[in-house]
């Protein structure tokens, strides 16, 4: 493996700034990587060598032009394959849109692309994002670098694995229910769920959209800041998109890496620990709790006692509002089309099509949300789910007032292997059950590295306010420092090699 | 007892438009089943008096200036289509009689 790949992005493009290293020759070293990894990885559904290279030229040419390089021009990025991509194929894990490639660029692909980000291709998910393992991908599952008999979280297990596995310095993740939180806290990386409306939801392949959000994975915190910054912000194309400036994010992490936590109030949220969380975790969780009364904060124990029920409202409202977002696959207007014989009428092509190109955990949600939606079933379910949200977003609220970030383990379990839960929904589900009651509240939350159970990572989740990302970034800056000053190296340098 | 049959699992995946086969009806129904008790807790909370959230955080009716700007190119997204006919969507039978 070419060293080259082991860089960060802010230091590739420290280097791409200075001319020690062209563009294309670090677009080149992470294809070569692809190319030598992902036969056993599958981090990638396409890999679009040939644009990459032209978009790496094009950053080579405007430095030798001597113009101004953005922060991250010139650095690849693994981008999730929910967002769509003018020209490339863009099927979101599904059949129904096997060869689709989408007349348009999503916000966040423009954005990369304008900030001189290098796309290498698109990567693997679970089918429209309804999973935690990726497995429920139409084109086959995802390992995890650190174990290859292992799942490397989901939905966003293409960008966590092909981040971790050093294909890309930059992954572009969603977040529903924990799809970017959980597969970085199972591979070792920084993912940072961003409040609801930090960033474009414009061209994301939409699955729930009260909650659905991009964010970045990552191998360093920096890093993550780096690329929040160039994706988020405000949009016009989007209704839902927080018309105020970011928080200053790279900022935060900076300021974070200097390791001084004093006066920072931590809560521990009491109702995310205990039983169904493996003791490897909780002492990795605890042990992160040290750390940060070591960097100065202050930690107390605080009770959300509606967080208990961020389960069962979250597999209420999800499913409801994708029952309805996926009635846009009509058979009509992109898209699979199966059974148009000229004899059959459109409500029957409509549902075989349907029928062929969904797979089973998209049908199950689909048929779930359908039924929390009908008349006699609405009030009590998506009505009641939709005010014990309301009682979560309250007991975030209460939880703030006396602490300025909140903390958990990020998932329950470590990195699960392949199969293990894919003919149980419930037990599947269950790996979100820490980073659901920000999702429900849209409020930030970022997973950071805190350490190992059994050789897998473990990770932290530091919750925030809306629109305090910046808290985020500045605590898991100041842990990741620490872990590392705690164990001599970064928590991914443990992964063995691939 | 289980709180979804599945005849009614058969009757949402029609309303869904799923083609959905026996097999699928047998799985999903009993799979259904386990869910919905485990969603239903939901409903342990007492919360006759509270507000429902639709989205976290607040958000009002966007408008945008009332101005002519370029669209999608037609010939571009009907090569997207499944069928296209007369620089059109064409669409599978929608009345009862064929022609």
């Amino acid at each position: 493996m070419s060293d080259l790949v082991r860089l960060d992005a802010a230091s590739l493009a420290a280097e791409i700034a200075a001319g020690n290293l062209s563009a294309v020759e670090v677009a080149e070293a992470h294809l070569d990587r692809i190319v030598a990894t992902d036969d056993r990885v599958h981090a990638f559904l396409h890999v679009d060598a040939d644009g990459a290279l032209t978009a790496a030229r094009a950053v080579d040419e405007r430095r030798s032009r001597g113009e101004e390089l953005g922060p991250l021009a010139g650095v690849p990025l693994a981008m999730k394959d929910v967002v769509v991509t003018r020209g490339l194929p863009s099927t979101s894990g599904s059949k129904i849109l096997a060869g689709w490639r989408p007349p348009y660029d999503a916000t966040v692909s423009a954005r990369v692309k304008a900030a001189g980000i290098v796309m290498l291709g698109k990567t693997n998910m679970d089918e429209f994002a309804m999973g935690s393992s990726t497995e429920n991908s139409a084109y086959g599952a995802t390992h995890n670098p650190w174990d290859l008999s292992r799942v490397p979280g989901g939905s966003s297990g293409g960008s966590s694995a092909a981040v971790a596995a050093y294909q890309a310095p930059l992954g572009i993740g969603t977040d529903t229910g924990g799809s970017i939180r959980q597969p970085a806290a199972v591979t070792g990386l920084i993912g940072h769920k961003p409040t609801y409306g930090g960033v474009s939801r414009y061209g994301l392949i939409a699955f729930s959209s009260s909650l659905d959000q991009a964010g970045p994975l990552t191998r360093t915190v920096l890093d993550a800041a780096l690329l929040h910054e160039a994706i988020g912000g405000h949009d016009p194309a989007d209704s839902t998109s927080i018309d105020a400036p970011l928080p200053a994010l790279v900022t935060a992490a900076r300021d974070g890496a200097r390791a001084d936590l004093s006066g920072l109030r931590v809560g521990i949220v009491r109702e995310l620990s205990g039983e169904g969380y493996e003791p490897g975790v909780l002492a990795g969780f605890a042990a992160a709790v040290t750390l940060l009364t070591g960097l100065g904060a202050t930690v107390t124990e605080v009770s959300c006692p509606h967080f208990s029920y961020a389960l069962p409202a979250y597999y209420l409202i999800a499913p409801s509002e994708c029952s309805s977002n996926l009635a846009r696959f009509d058979a009509v207007r992109y898209g699979l089309r199966v059974g148009d014989d000229g004899v059959r009428g459109l409500e029957e092509v409509m549902s075989l099509t349907r029928e062929a190109g969904f797979g089973a955990e998209v049908k199950r949600r689909v048929i779930l949300g359908t039924y929390a939606l009908s008349s006699g079933y609405y009030d009590a379910y998506y009505g009641q789910a939709q005010k014990v949200r309301t009682l979560i977003s309250r007991d975030f609220a209460a939880a703030f007032a006396d602490c300025d970030v909140l903390v958990s383990p990020t998932t329950p379990t470590v990195a699960f292997p392949l199969g293990a839960r894919v003919d149980d929904p419930m037990a599947m589900y269950a790996a979100d059950l820490c980073t659901l009651p920000a999702s429900l509240a849209g409020t930030p939350a970022i997973s950071v590295p805190c350490g190992l159970s059994d050789g897998l990572p473990v990770g932290l989740q530091i919750m925030a306010p809306a629109q305090a990302d910046d808290r985020c970034y500045r605590v898991a800056a100041a842990v990741e420092t620490a872990v590392a000053g705690r164990d001599g190296r970064p928590i991914l340098a443990a992964a063995p090699p691939v | 007892m289980p709180s979804i049959s599945r005849e009614e699992v058969a009757y949402l995946a029609k309303l869904a438009r799923l083609a959905v086969t026996d097999e699928e009806l047998d799985t999903f129904a009993g799979q259904l089943d386990v869910i919905i008790g485990a969603v239903a807790r939901v409903g342990e909370v007492a919360a006759d008096d509270i507000p429902p959230t639709s989205h976290a955080v607040p958000v009002v009716n966007v408008l945008r200036p009332d101005v002519i700007r370029p669209s999608l190119d037609r010939d571009e997204v009907l090569a997207l289509a499944p069928a296209a006919e007369g620089g059109r969507f064409r669409v599978p039978r929608i009345l009862d009689e064929p022609e």
